[in-house]
């Protein structure tokens, strides 16, 4: 089984006060936690690659623990949000390895968090961005959390190398008034309402 | 006049291995930014002294936000830096009036000491485009594994009407410094230079 090599960790924490607007009364906080690894299947085509899911389960708590670090515990969290870049090197199936470690490392160290991780992925060159959706922790519907945030390093992902996201907000967006589901109002059961 | 924040963004990068070797205890940069509303957008002011009292509160307040996201004391921090990048309705000066006349002061409290001047680089841009901090090591500028920079770049900022100001701490220098020169052991610190 292949080991995890890590290369380089980032994280990003913005604080949002305003955008324009009234000034939020408790500003809005993203976090996202970037990992650069070593890509085990750079180079060729492997077919069975499902292996790897557990070596980075792992490297998704400890990213998970960290953002709960930056942002105030779990109590805080409301939205989330998972992505890949995959160096080219590899191919996008790669990227698809990091749905169940970053996903459940988020929604176990959460507690409750019904809904969907929403996710992208992509290949990439060095210094590629990737913009990684975010919506409510526990009700996919909620208008006023869909957000992204941008994640990228300008010297990554290199050929041989993944880049795994994690993102988490304390809110929904800091002027949110287009109506919908709104957070107070869900249910929480089902992940979507 | 108080500077007015719409947001503050801090990253932290770190580096654990490079060229297949392992960097044990891994490097680590932080950079801290706050996008400001411009008070001289869309016109010629003279007096600057305003953005210079906001360079003086931003020092400070960046300096700390950078040291905190590294978890370290005031004293581990060895190298720093400082940018701006002004929107398009502002002018460069206004970058140099906010880093260069009051900024140092307050951040060289917050990373104890800092006698050596502090790197800088300044330019006009729009959102998403890419400011590059220079980093020095903040006692002596000749320590040569302390030259290094970091990107910092927000999608959303700087608008027309905004200021992107950028603070920069390393508790470390390169992952794998071996160009010679003046090694942080021997530098003295006393003069900034070495």
């Amino acid at each position: 089984m292949p080991d995890l090599h890590i290369r380089k960790i980032i994280s990003s924490r913005e604080e949002i006060f305003h955008e324009g607007g009234p000034v939020a009364d408790t500003p809005l906080l993203r976090g996202a936690m970037l990992a650069i690894i070593k890509n085990p299947f750079a180079g060729r085509y492997e077919p069975e690659i499902q292996g790897f899911m557990e070596d980075l389960k792992p490297l998704g708590l400890d990213m998970a623990q960290r953002l709960l670090d930056m942002l105030g515990g779990p109590d805080k969290i409301e939205g989330y949000g998972k992505g890949s870049l995959v160096g080219e090197g590899g191919e996008l199936e790669h990227g698809a390895l990091w749905h169940a470690p970053g996903g459940y490392a988020m929604r176990q160290l959460l507690g409750t968090a019904n809904a969907i991780v929403p996710s992208s992925k992509k290949v990439g060159g060095v210094g590629a961005r990737l913009d990684v959706p975010i919506t409510h922790v526990n009700a996919a519907y909620v208008r006023s959390h869909f957000d992204s945030m941008e994640v990228g390093c300008n010297d990554a992902p290199r050929a041989g190398e993944l880049a795994f996201a994690l993102v988490m907000t304390t809110g929904g967006r800091v002027h949110s008034r287009s109506g919908g589901l709104e957070a107070k109002d869900i249910k929480g059961e089902d992940g979507l309402r | 006049m108080t500077a007015k924040i719409r947001k503050i963004a801090v990253n932290v990068e770190e580096v654990h291995s490079e060229i297949g070797r392992t960097i044990s205890p891994a490097t680590r940069k932080a950079v801290a930014v706050a996008v400001i509303e411009n008070p001289f957008a869309g016109r010629y002011q003279d007096d600057l002294t305003d953005l210079m009292d906001i360079g003086a509160e931003l020092g400070g307040l960046l300096g700390a936000k950078c040291v905190e996201a590294l978890g370290i004391t005031p004293d581990q921090a060895e190298s720093y830096g400082k940018s701006a990048m002004v929107g398009e309705n502002g002018e460069l000066e206004h970058a140099a009036a906010i880093l260069h006349p009051k900024l140092g002061a307050p951040l060289r409290v917050a990373v104890e000491k800092g006698a050596a001047l502090v790197p800088s680089s300044k330019k006009m841009g729009s959102p998403g485009q890419v400011l590059d901090v220079p980093l020095g090591h903040k006692d002596a500028a000749y320590v040569r594994s302390h030259f290094d920079g970091i990107e910092v770049r927000l999608n959303d900022a700087p608008r027309a009407n905004e200021i992107m100001v950028a603070v920069a701490v390393t508790d470390s220098g390169r992952p794998l410094p071996r160009v010679g020169g003046l090694t942080s052991t021997d530098a003295i610190g006393k003069d900034g230079l070495k």
